[in-house]
């Protein structure tokens, strides 16, 4: 279902004629009214007034995440603290938090784009959203729960945290929609499992899974597991929290950007240069319609693609695809960007699965050299040599006519690459910087 | 008149082949004949032992990746001239091998080697027809 028809399906051209005006004014209040905009608008010599077209804005900033840090709690409000009436932070792993605020406007615009989130996704108005985002200042249960509300859903407010508990709520209550972060769906399943329930009995129709990467096999097995259609949502708190883009349930084949919001770009990483539809790169935000927090072509560090090609549920908007990796894990290898995601996307067609693997990266006689080792599986282990040799031979060809890149392919011993809490290291850089 | 090998990848690195055979004797899997080949990377170990399913439980137990493949094990004469004659057979009617290996025991007075061929049923018909002794599995296990 389309939850805003008018601004879902806007033609090409009156979408385009909106971001312009919106960037227009985005442009002109920033500068006015955040010193460090200001600051940068004028080191690289762009007024507001210089915003013409819509590709202009590739004149402005771009503003990183450590502007964020450096700006901290509230440098980089664009509105009086009196007409802030909520604050989010992210959890701040690293360094301090970050802190984003929200104007009246901005909750209610949220709450309209996330409404738009669950709808796209196939909730609807009478579903019962069992909303296991965590609340508080993390943006992903309270991003959800207004959302619902707002579709005419009704809200189980139950949090992150005492599975047990949320398992016997979900068997009682009957929610249709799960909402959760994937990885504690599966979390959920199993301690339901050692309870002696079968997920799949449950009533759920859906789940919107989303606030961490997750891969097609991971939703194969939620699929599986859980009983539900599992749909990819995509936010980021800097941005708006959830709610800027999301998988339609007709197509479930990338995410639509809601764009009349926020216009997306992808660049190189390396050189800040924008690249075109189909091209994989950096995530970039502009939000337009933001008034406490807005951000001018914000770097996400998330690497997507955006496709531009109609989708069969009638939106017009912009689809990226699923984030695949951060652009930290970029590596230039004798002069050429290569993405982990990349290599693994070959590996992927060549094996059938996604094996474990990791790129070693050194350098000899001043030549980078990439290696990329991969375990081994039962399927394509042969008692010949040759069999083995031709399959590092193979993948060696498959990834120089990808990328470029020579390499070497070297199979190794399954359980042998390292993984960090279940997160596997998938890069061995050996090169002095 | 197939015999089950099993085999298994091995990382060219130090400990990796004792780690194997400790495996297997503390399982108290006897090995029966076995052949290594190597390249700068890795190595594959094949094996022939007297119970191929507990070697394989153990083995993938252990985190090994282990494959299985049938061959064929041929009774030659124990005197010069033993190999070449069998050889000879096969290349005169195109029959490639793939790899072979020798068995540590005797069958009775005459040697065993273990054959590995992209067509085994053509093989051992051709050998058969030219009087060569074909062992069964059941044979081979227990020698």
């Amino acid at each position: 279902m389309i939850y805003d028809e008018e601004f879902e399906t806007l033609p090409r051209e009156a979408l385009e004629a909106i971001q312009l005006k919106r960037l227009q004014d985005l442009a002109e209040r920033v500068y006015a009214t955040v010193p460090f905009y200001k600051k940068a608008f004028d080191e690289k010599g762009v007024k507001p007034g210089d915003i013409k077209h819509l590709e202009d804005l590739h004149k402005l900033p771009f503003t990183m995440k450590q502007d964020l840090r450096d700006n901290y709690p509230f440098g980089m409000f664009a509105s009086p603290m009196e007409t802030v009436v909520r604050i989010h932070a992210s959890s701040g792993t690293t360094g301090k938090p970050t802190v984003v605020g929200y104007t009246r406007r901005d909750i209610n615009t949220w709450a309209e784009l996330m409404a738009r989130t669950l709808a796209a996704a196939g909730a609807h108005k009478g579903d019962i959203v069992h909303n296991a985002y965590g609340y508080g200042l993390f943006t992903g249960g309270l991003g959800f729960h207004y959302g619902a509300e707002r579709l005419g859903a009704s809200v189980i407010p139950v949090s992150g945290g005492n599975t047990k508990r949320q398992i016997l709520l979900m068997r009682d209550f009957g929610p249709t929609v799960l909402t959760a972060t994937p990885s504690y769906s599966l979390h959920l399943c199993d301690v339901a499992a050692d309870e002696g329930l079968d997920f799949r009995s449950l009533n759920f129709r859906i789940g919107v899974f989303g606030a961490e990467p997750w891969t097609e096999n991971m939703r194969k097995e939620i699929e599986n597991k859980l009983g539900l259609e599992a749909m990819d949502i995509y936010g980021l708190s800097e941005i708006i929290g959830p709610g800027v883009s999301v998988e339609c349930i007709e197509a479930k084949n990338g995410l639509h950007i809601f764009e009349d919001h926020f216009i997306p770009e992808i660049i190189d990483p390396a050189t800040g240069e924008p690249l075109g539809y189909g091209k994989i790169g950096e995530l970039v935000f502009t939000t337009l319609t933001k008034q406490a927090f807005p951000l001018i072509r914000y770097r996400t560090r998330d690497l997507s693609v955006l496709y531009r090609e109609p989708c069969r549920c009638g939106r017009t908007l912009v689809r990226m695809g699923r984030i695949t990796g951060r652009s930290d894990d970029m590596l230039i290898i004798r002069g050429v960007n290569v993405f982990p995601s990349q290599i693994e996307s070959v590996l992927m067609a060549s094996e059938g699965v996604a094996p474990h693997y990791v790129l070693v990266v050194d350098r000899k006689d001043r030549m980078d050299t990439l290696e990329v080792q991969v375990e081994i599986s039962e399927e394509v282990f042969s008692d010949a040599v040759k069999d083995l040799q031709q399959r590092e031979k193979r993948i060696e060809k498959d990834i120089k006519d990808l990328l470029g890149v020579s390499c070497k392919v070297r199979l190794v011993e399954p359980k042998t690459i390292q993984r960090s809490q279940g997160k596997a290291q998938r890069v061995i850089d050996k090169r002095q910087p | 008149m197939r015999v089950e090998q099993i085999s298994v990848f091995l990382e060219n690195k130090a400990g990796r082949l004792a780690e194997v055979t400790r495996v297997l004797s503390e399982a108290g899997v006897n090995i029966r004949a076995l052949s290594l080949a190597d390249t700068s990377d890795f190595g594959i170990l094949r094996l022939i032992v007297n119970d191929n399913q507990k070697a394989k439980a153990i083995l993938k137990e252990h985190g090994f990746t282990v494959g299985k493949t049938d061959v064929v094990a041929v009774e030659v004469a124990d005197r010069p001239g033993g190999l070449a004659l069998i050889l000879g057979i096969l290349s005169k009617e195109n029959i490639n091998v793939e790899y072979m290996y020798a068995f540590v025991q005797h069958s009775g007075k005459d040697a065993v080697m273990i054959f590995r061929f992209d067509d085994i049923d053509a093989a051992v018909k051709l050998l058969q027809d030219n009087n060569v002794k074909v062992l069964e599995g059941k044979t081979v296990y227990t020698l």
